[in-house]
């Protein structure tokens, strides 16, 4: 056996920890989808008296925070708005500890299937990364990758390519009803 | 009844050649020239193929039908309306008259004849004639289960294939792709398999898990794909004869871009780590894996030569993405694309001598070839989005997908010859991407 493999053996190590967390993540997991639930404000759910998002909700995150950064083309660094976004995102996690998230990463059609899905692994990585580094917990973050299989626009122009290219953080358990 | 018979029960027999009485030209003269770029395809003549039954005779028409079909498509062979035929063949042992033939400029006439055994089995019977040098060139029979009847089709069309142009055929082979249903945004996609003509089509997922680039192993009877059917996107194999799933490994980060090695005993794939992807090897008897690259690069889309000495791959470590070749236990790596443009996921042929690959410049998508080395590109077609290249397993036609523009727009399957001509639109009732080409079933 080589050193490449005994190193790799070491990287298992490490991984089987990650899995154990992924496992308790998954299980908290409630809602799966991609989407801004601006739609979903009639049924009441995360909404008080006054039409206002209740704080702390996945509503209130939405509405407030903002669930998602953009990406330039085969890019995966975060841009000054970006940063301004997780930024709000890492101080509104902070106020509310019980609140665990999945990233995901996706990127416009505009690539291949392979190179996009790692790609977007990227994105969503680069995303947890800022996250932590701003004091967020890394065992309340998930990461997965879509590569370009989960396009929110669909003009096939670059307006709605810049929309596609995007990491959605995605509340996975622990918000306010 | 076990899948298992997909594989097996093949009986060939070959006909004994048809003495002629008639006087001969020294040399054939029926064979095309592939290696030129267009060619003068070979006009041939297939008439129904007899039968003793009413039931005979419509399977031979159907088998006729299905040979005409894979030799039309293949841009080799014209095929004379069966209208056109002034003689009408009614016994499989007489030699016909040519001169009726000559008459309607075929070249080639296929004769044959089926007939449905008393314990459910089909056989097909053919003769090859050589319409100008009035000899048979070719005589075999095949018999095979009710169940696969088509297969006789193919396997005369290969056979006929194969002795006109002296390249192994193709036409007895299945494809493996995702059919895409629903809207854009909410696409469903399931794990297919249909015979190259697009006839038989099975799913082989039911669609409630994302699934990507099924990859078949060089005896077909396992598919190598990803699936989102867990919270980790995974690698799995499915057994074609057993139905059986199992996962690649328990890698807590996604592993993905699966490839067998042609012999059949290891997987190559991407795994992601360090903010990029690595590649690694599963010896897939042992379990026992093997890291083959590490970069912090998106190392991707492997695929052995088909010695299984070498991988080609992509890679974005210069930058963007590139190919690259190594050894296949891993090793230095040399880059082979240095055209303008992205190169992406490259494919070794059966044949060794060329690598097919997805290049993106200014905003076009095209399928090429090179050599291993990287000299002789060559692109055979561009678009909007063209992407995902598969070989036939004769190294001379390749498959892919085409996207086309617009908010309903969807990938389609195509088939083009190495030479650039004879593209072909690939029947599929929906959606269809990531195909996969099958070696030549045994």
């Amino acid at each position: 056996m080589n050193k490449v493999t005994n190193s790799f053996m070491r990287g298992i190590g490490r991984w089987r920890w990650l899995a154990v967390t992924g496992m308790a993540l998954a299980l908290a997991a409630c809602s799966g989808t991609d989407k801004p639930s601006l739609d979903a404000g009639g049924n009441g759910a995360g909404v008080n008296a006054g039409g206002q998002a209740t704080p702390g909700s996945e509503r209130d995150f939405i509405v407030n925070v903002g669930d998602r950064v953009h990406f330039l083309v085969d890019q995966w660094s975060l841009t000054p708005e970006a940063q301004d976004i997780l930024r709000r995102q890492a101080a509104w996690l902070n106020r509310y500890p019980r609140v665990t998230v999945r990233i995901e990463g996706h990127a416009d059609e505009r690539g291949t299937r392979e190179y996009n899905l790692a790609l977007s692994a990227r994105r969503a990585e680069a995303v947890k990364r800022f996250l932590i580094s701003q004091g967020v917990a890394a065992n309340r973050i998930s990461t997965i990758a879509y590569g370009k299989e989960r396009p929110v626009a669909l003009c096939d122009e670059e307006r709605c390519w810049a929309q596609n290219r995007r990491a959605v953080t995605v509340i996975t358990g622990g918000a306010r009803r | 009844m076990p899948k298992k018979e997909l594989f097996t029960g093949w009986m060939m027999v070959v006909l004994a050649a048809w003495m002629l009485l008639l006087a001969t030209p020294a040399r054939a003269v029926l064979q095309v020239q592939i290696n030129r770029g267009q060619v003068q395809p070979v006009p041939v003549a297939v008439p129904d193929f007899l039968g003793r039954t009413q039931d005979e005779r419509v399977l031979g028409q159907k088998v006729a039908e299905i040979i005409r079909n894979n030799l039309a498509r293949s841009g080799l062979f014209r095929i004379i309306d069966p209208a056109a035929y002034i003689e009408r063949i009614n016994s499989f042992d007489a030699p016909p008259q040519f001169g009726s033939w000559r008459v309607i400029k075929a070249q080639a006439l296929i004769v044959g004849r089926v007939a449905a055994h008393p314990d459910g089995r089909v056989e097909g019977a053919f003769r090859l004639w050589d319409v100008f040098t009035q000899r048979q060139i070719l005589g075999l029979k095949f018999i095979t289960s009710k169940r696969e009847w088509r297969r006789v089709g193919h396997k005369i069309s290969d056979a006929v294939y194969k002795a006109v142009t002296g390249d192994e055929g193709y036409f007895d082979t299945r494809i493996v792709f995702i059919d895409e249903s629903g809207p854009k945004k909410k696409r469903v996609k399931r794990l297919a398999i249909m015979d190259q003509d697009g006839f038989n089509l099975h799913y082989l997922t039911d669609g409630r898990a994302l699934v990507l680039t099924p990859r078949f192993s060089p005896a077909a009877q396992r598919i190598a794909y990803l699936s989102y059917a867990t919270g980790v996107p995974r690698v799995y194999i499915l057994d074609l004869a057993t139905g059986q799933r199992r996962m690649i490994g328990e890698f807590p980060r996604m592993s993905f871009a699966p490839r067998f090695s042609p012999d059949g005993r290891r997987l190559v794939f991407s795994l992601l780590e360090n903010g990029g992807s690595n590649l690694y090897e599963m010896d897939l008897a042992t379990r026992r894996i093997r890291q083959l690259t590490n970069t912090r690069a998106i190392d991707t889309a492997p695929s052995y030569s088909p010695d299984g000495r070498f991988i080609v791959f992509e890679s974005d470590r210069e930058g963007s993405q590139q190919l690259y070749v190594m050894p296949a236990p891993g090793g230095p790596a040399k880059r082979i694309s240095f055209g303008r443009g992205r190169y992406s996921t490259p494919v070794w042929s059966p044949r060794g001598d060329m690598i097919a690959f997805t290049r993106m410049r200014r905003g076009r998508f095209a399928i090429g070839v090179m050599r291993p080395d990287g000299s002789g590109e060559r692109i055979l077609t561009e678009g909007y989005h063209n992407e995902g290249p598969t070989w036939a397993p004769n190294g001379r036609v390749i498959m892919f997908f085409r996207t086309r523009r617009g908010p309903n727009g969807g990938p389609h399957l195509y088939s083009v010859d190495l030479t650039g001509y004879n593209e072909r639109l690939v029947p599929t009732p929906n959606f269809a991407s990531d195909p996969a080409w099958s070696p030549l079933l045994k």
